[in-house]
């Protein structure tokens, strides 16, 4: 589904990490980890196509694509349902409702608030909803444990299991701190810098 | 946008999007009304100053209402223009757009219409108040009224290249005024000599035409250039 070969990103002529090949096939998970600042963040972005390898090739033939990074995208003048119709409506398919979506990721109770009076960890759930109200073969997930509760670390690892027992695929970005457990799992460890 | 899907549904959800994003940022337009009222505000303070800079002489006033018009329209319109893509940037909205696998063009093509709606239509809404206030004769009232309805949105269109470039910039709100006023210069002289020309009884057909040909120009062009600048500014 998605397959890099000797990919590297350059920043100021500088490679952000050393040349990454991988084949990521449906049904499996590649859990990329690795120190702060080692690019983590920036492969995904590449991955994702916002930003473009400084060299190798990226060959991602996923119908669909979510990613959920840093930065959540919600709008906090728009409330939770507002945000996610717009997300609905803008992706243009969707089989399900959005409030069933919005109760499996526990937000039911704020449904109608806007997204500014939202904790750090219902901010989060609320942008993780974007994976469910598209058919996405592939996610990139950046950091995705980061501000949850346990239950919210369970609900992405639920989450995530559906998704690959259902033929798709998922690119993981974590510090490491807690690991999915899927049983079809590559292990990639990102170094950074130019290669040795 | 799915690559499986066939022609008419791919046209349609395309169509969908545009339309939910347009719904989307008038709603935001709608809940941070302030923001929404401050260029329309500027243009009536900057206009309403000038009878008491440089004196009521109805005259003097019919005869620069043209061009403080249009002058003040400009400035409204480059305050405005920094919100286009400003908070979409800034809260990772952008990046979902380049991801969605919707053109980025359509994407671009409809903030601008929306900014159009919000802070251009204003203006033309507002023109004939202001052309009252200038002692404009009412014989030019309604070229006035037209050259802002072609005009404004060619101001908007030229503007979203600037905002697309400086986005990534801390300031860049300020970079983009020395970086739009200038391409601005052509609308303004364009704009001005078809009301001057239509109060001195001359005809203006030609600079109504001229405006069109730029209208249909910058439709055509700037969301193309608007979409590779914000490329551009996301890597």
């Amino acid at each position: 589904m998605l397959a890099a070969s000797h990919i590297s990103f350059e920043r100021y002529f500088e490679p952000v990490f050393q040349p990454v090949s991988f084949e990521l096939e449906a049904g499996r998970l590649l859990l990329v980890t690795g120190a702060n600042g080692c690019g983590k963040t920036t492969l995904i972005r590449v991955l994702a196509g916002i930003l473009h390898p400084s060299s190798g090739t990226l060959d991602n033939r996923a119908r669909g694509m979510a990613y959920v990074g840093h930065y959540l995208a919600l709008k906090d003048d728009l409330s939770v349902i507002e945000n996610l119709r717009f997300v609905r409506d803008f992706i243009g398919s969707s089989n399900r409702g959005i409030g069933e979506v919005i109760r499996q990721v526990g937000l039911a109770r704020v449904a109608e608030q806007l997204a500014r009076t939202l904790s750090a960890g219902q901010r989060k759930r609320c942008a993780l909803a974007r994976l469910l109200l598209g058919a996405h073969e592939l996610w990139l997930l950046d950091e995705p444990y980061s501000n949850l509760d346990q239950q919210g670390v369970e609900l992405v690892d639920d989450l995530l299991r559906a998704h690959l027992e259902a033929g798709g695929a998922c690119v993981l970005a974590t510090l490491g701190a807690h690991r999915p457990s899927w049983p079809a799992t590559h292990d990639f460890h990102l170094l950074s810098g130019a290669a040795a | 946008m799915n690559p499986g899907l066939p022609a008419g549904a791919a046209a349609a959800s395309l169509r969908g999007a545009f339309f939910a994003l347009v719904r989307r940022d008038l709603l935001l337009a709608f809940r941070r009304r302030t923001e929404l009222l401050f260029p329309v505000i500027f243009l009536l303070v900057v206009i309403s100053l000038f009878p008491l800079g440089i004196g009521p002489s109805p005259q003097l006033l019919a005869r620069i209402a043209p061009g403080v018009i249009w002058i003040a329209a400009l400035l409204a319109t480059v305050i405005s223009l920094d919100a286009l893509f400003r908070s979409d940037f800034e809260d990772g909205t952008l990046e979902q757009f380049v991801i969605s696998g919707h053109p980025l063009t359509l994407i671009a093509l409809a903030k601008i219409a929306t900014h159009w709606l919000v802070a251009g239509l204003p203006i033309v809404l507002l023109s004939p108040l202001l052309a009252l206030w200038m002692n404009l004769p009412l014989e030019s009232l309604g070229v006035m009224v037209l050259t802002l309805l072609l005009g404004t949105p060619i101001l908007s269109l030229i503007g979203s290249i600037g905002v697309g470039l400086t986005i990534s910039l801390k300031r860049g709100g300020q970079l983009l005024s020395l970086l739009v006023f200038p391409l601005y210069v052509p609308i303004l002289i364009i704009a001005t000599a078809a009301v001057m020309a239509a109060a001195d009884s001359l005809p203006f057909t030609q600079f109504l035409g001229l405006l069109t040909a730029g209208l249909i120009t910058s439709v055509t062009l700037a969301p193309f250039a608007t979409a590779a600048a914000l490329k551009i500014s996301l890597s």
